[in-house]
């Protein structure tokens, strides 16, 4: 293929600039010393110490983490499970599951949240006047709802790799004496990783930059970050939002960047190797 | 091993919290406030015409930028090297990563009468400049609270969902098959024509399905950057159930249409392809 | 990849311990209490003071007007211990009985509060509430951005002051403005009458007078000067005159809105008579005062009214003359019928 010229860099670049202008707007004004989101009127830390003495914030930020990480890992392990059930199953069902697994993912995420809040509201008015509970949204419908649209995703990471499975090598761990538990985690298992661990990573990204189906399923007590930036964007504005948003953005560029450099020095060590052997032959 | 009854907590899972919520949603659908069964709900919807008009007209807009920008993006990254392209792909996630909310709301200290854009062209004097040759009296462009701004509070959202499915489509062809049309004497731009663009449709598709759906649904970004002037599909299902006007039956009434004319949308355009079911591997 | 793994578990787990550092601290022996109200209406250091006296921890969240509320409280799944309505609103929700009676001997110090708020149109055995604040509806412009005085409703149609005005966002506040330009009641049950009000909004979002329907968002837009004209409440002008001094307050020549916002508890609160402590301690005087202060509203409560600053209890803005509350009408609840053609006419003028 031809390689990229001048213009076609150019173009690359401007589309990284826009996509990143208000990014870099947000943290610049970060730091503002005055309340203006738009006039630097010089530099000051005050909006991050706010942000850490501000409860509602923080409570949003930890319901959120603890949201996340919670239903992405159910998801994963739910979804593996699922993924390798479905690769056994009969082509017709197989589809029929597959055609329920999209809708999540194809569904607009505003009917996503409407049903299940009227699943929810049902629900609980149904338990609530039988059982004379006091049931309401909250922490438990936020979790049942990251989970229900996390594990199409972790699906939609592990099935290919299980199809990609060398289907003889199973087999060849049974006849060498492992056991079915023994030989899934030794020998399959590894070879999901990728799969699994990658699916492990979507589901994350789509729980924590989920607005629309916590409003819908939160509650009143429970809230997430984005559903605090959304009242606060309504009301009256506050650069602690900018501040949040940096910190946000600054851990999660570590963590990339440090992905990012683990994956490519792996790469240089088995490309090595790769050499090595050819080399030795 | 591959014990098919490892899916069934699974299967159950999704029938309660996927197909029956569905199912509460046409059955509400059809309900009135008092209970009985009615068609009242679609016939109130008939006022609200102008709405599902705007809101598909200006999904469309920002899904057609979206493949505008995000096709030749995803097309020159896949032509990088290695390192380069892991990089660039880590750095169109990178946004996804921060709440879509946080990125929206910055458009709007951008897009302010007082904000970024308009204060910078103030200060070199872009206005002064427009008011002496077009003798006009501008002191801002009015950009917030415009559909424009929520056009453009799409594309920003959903570019990344545009540009990535592609870019995974393209990275995977096959450089040989290239080669072989090459060897087979066809210049550069039939080259792009008869095989890249065919080969590359299944991504279009993943990625019209991605910004689509979203753009025509969402509400957060009418209601930040539309001021109350505009009022999309997403506002409207949200009043109804959360907002002023509490309906749920109206509400789930219109979502159906929504859903229906969506998935009218989606049949339809994926006869024009038949490539793989919507497989977003990142 | 295992390593990575780990390393985001780490991470995150990082990151939750970080969060939870702030405020596990705290302990709260008495329970909760689950607070809704409106936006920049109160003094949050009062909360963390009701925190510490009494030990009941307080999860205190904003809502943006009457309706949104009303549907908060009727799709259920949600449960508020006190919640902060507007007078038509209040009678609505007793007359659906949505609210529960209170027991004033958890509440003192109602008697603090002025005869005039006593037994009101809108809870006339006052049994469901404690009113909290009080005030009125009306314009307020920059005057370094409009160069003539304001004194009519007028101004919001006037096609000089296009894209400069914000228009309050919700149906009874706006289309009863325009109700009251073109001089009928804000409670009118006349169809047409409404109908003719709205019309009149559409007009003026046709002609791009408009420049957007907010409410809290009014803060910063007038205070920045994105805006020229805004319609909103007196208290909260008093809020936005101490960030930008240019700003004036108006109510209109042809009337305006006199409102009162009142603490009630919704019927089935799981935390009663915490709600009903709240509401008490709203009503001492040094949290009446310190709230006063903060938002600018007017009180109900007299010992407050004593202890305020003279600039403020003279202040025309907050405790306006006779002469103009006569001028001023306050919502009262509308039959059903006429509230959902509000929700139409609203919906009309929206889309």
């Amino acid at each position: 293929m031809k390689k990229n010229g001048f213009g076609s860099r150019f173009f690359m670049v401007l589309v990284f600039l826009f996509l990143y202008a208000p990014i870099f707007v947000l943290i610049v004004f970060s730091f503002n010393a005055t309340k203006s989101r738009s006039v630097w009127a010089g530099f000051s830390l005050q909006w991050y110490v706010k942000l850490f003495s501000d409860a509602t914030i923080m409570d949003a930020l930890r319901t959120t983490l603890l949201v996340s990480a919670v239903a992405s890992v159910i998801a994963c392990i739910a979804g593996t499970a699922a993924a390798i059930g479905i690769s056994a199953m009969r082509r017709r069902s197989r589809n029929i599951v597959m055609s329920v697994n999209n809708i999540p993912l194809t569904n607009a995420d505003i009917v996503t949240g409407v049903s299940l809040s009227l699943l929810f509201v049902l629900a609980i008015n149904i338990f609530n006047q039988t059982l004379g509970t006091r049931w309401e949204l909250g922490f438990w419908t936020l979790l049942i709802a990251h989970v229900t649209f996390d594990i199409p995703y972790v699906i939609l990471s592990v099935l290919p790799r299980i199809r990609q499975l060398d289907p003889n090598i199973y087999e060849a761990a049974e006849d060498l004496g492992a056991t079915g538990p023994v030989a899934f985690r030794r020998v399959i298992l590894p070879d999901l990783m990728p799969g699994i661990v990658n699916g492990l990573l979507v589901a994350f990204t789509m729980s924590i930059d989920d607005f629309v189906i916590s409003y819908f399923t939160a509650g009143s007590k429970v809230s997430t970050l984005a559903m605090e930036v959304y009242a606060m964007a309504r009301r009256k504005i506050s650069p602690e939002i900018n501040a949040i948003s940096t910190l946000l953005f600054a851990s999660v560029l570590v963590l990339l960047v440090f992905i990012n450099i683990r994956q490519s020095r792996q790469d240089r060590l088995a490309n090595r190797e790769k050499s090595v052997v050819s080399i030795q032959k | 091993m591959k014990n098919r009854w490892l899916a069934v907590p699974y299967v159950v899972w999704m029938a309660v919290f996927v197909v029956v919520p569905l199912i509460l949603v046409v059955l509400y659908a059809f309900t009135s406030r008092d209970g009985g069964f009615t068609l009242s709900n679609f016939s109130t919807m008939a006022e609200y015409l102008v709405v599902f008009g705007r809101s598909f007209f200006l999904a469309l807009i920002a899904t057609l930028v979206c493949i505008l920008i995000g096709y030749p993006l995803a097309y020159y990254l896949a032509r990088e090297g290695e390192s380069m392209r892991r990089m660039a792909t880590m750095l169109i996630m990178l946004p996804m990563w921060m709440n879509f909310l946080l990125r929206t709301y910055s458009w709007m200290s951008i897009l302010e009468n007082t904000g970024l854009l308009n204060t910078f062209f103030q200060k070199i004097g872009l206005f002064s400049l427009i008011n002496g040759i077009f003798g006009t009296d501008i002191t801002f462009f009015h950009m917030i609270n415009t559909e424009g701004a929520i056009v453009l509070g799409m594309v920003y959202n959903f570019l990344p969902f545009m540009v990535l499915p592609i870019y995974t489509v393209i990275e995977k062809i096959d450089y040989r098959i290239i080669e072989a049309a090459q060897d087979l004497g066809a210049n550069f731009r039939q080259v792009f024509q008869k095989v890249i663009l065919p080969l590359s449709l299944p991504g279009v598709l993943s990625g019209i399905t991605m910004v689509f759906v979203p753009a025509v649904s969402t509400f957060a970004i009418p209601r930040l950057l539309g001021g109350g002037m505009v009022t999309m599909l997403g506002d409207l299902i949200e009043a109804q159930f959360m907002g002023s006007a509490y309906n749920p039956y109206l509400g789930s009434a219109i979502s159906l249409v929504m859903m229906l004319i969506v998935l009218i949308c989606m049949a339809v355009m994926n006869r024009f392809g038949e490539g793989e079911e919507g497989a977003v591997v990142l | 990849m295992k390593r990575i793994f780990s390393l985001l578990l780490a991470v995150m787990m990082v990151s939750l311990l970080l969060t939870g550092c702030g405020d596990s601290a705290a302990q709260y022996p008495n329970g909760e209490v689950n607070v809704l109200n409106w936006g920049e209406y109160i003094d949050e250091d009062v909360l963390t003071q009701f925190e510490s006296e009494t030990g009941i921890k307080v999860n205190y969240k904003t809502c943006s007007d009457n309706e949104t509320l009303y549907s908060t409280l009727s799709g259920g799944g949600s449960d508020y211990d006190v919640i902060v309505p507007s007078d038509y609103m209040i009678s609505r929700l007793i007359d659906e009985g949505m609210l529960e009676k209170l027991d004033f001997s958890n509440i003192p110090n109602f008697s603090d509060i002025d005869e005039n708020f006593v037994k009101p149109a809108y809870d006339p055995t006052n049994e469901y509430s404690v009113p909290y604040m009080w005030g009125t509806v009306g314009i307020i412009y920059n005057t370094s951005m409009v160069k003539d005085e304001i004194t009519s409703w007028g101004a919001l149609f006037d096609k000089k002051y296009a894209g400069q005005v914000l228009m309050i966002n919700n149906p009874r506040d706006a289309i009863g403005l325009a109700l009251k330009y073109l001089g009928y009641s804000y409670n009118t049950t006349d169809k047409s009458q409404i109908q003719k009000a709205t019309d009149l909004l559409i007009q003026q979002k046709k002609d791009g007078i408009v420049q957007a329907y907010v409410m809290d968002e009014i803060f910063d837009k007038m205070e920045g000067g994105e805006a020229a004209i805004g319609v909103y409440y007196a208290g909260d002008y008093l809020t936005m005159l101490e960030n930008n001094p240019d700003l004036a307050f108006v109510v209109p020549t042809e009337g305006s809105n006199y409102f009162v916002d009142a603490m009630c508890i919704p019927k089935g609160a799981s935390n009663k008579t915490n709600g009903e402590k709240f509401i008490n301690f709203m009503c001492t005087t040094d949290v009446g005062l310190a709230n006063c202060e903060a938002i600018g509203y007017s009180t109900p409560l007299k010992s407050v009214k004593k202890a305020l600053d003279p600039s403020i209890s003279g202040n025309p803005v907050a405790y306006p003359s006779d002469e103009v509350l006569a001028k001023c009408e306050q919502f009262i609840n509308l039959p059903q019928d006429i509230l959902e053609f509000y929700d139409s006419e609203w919906l009309r003028l929206k889309v």
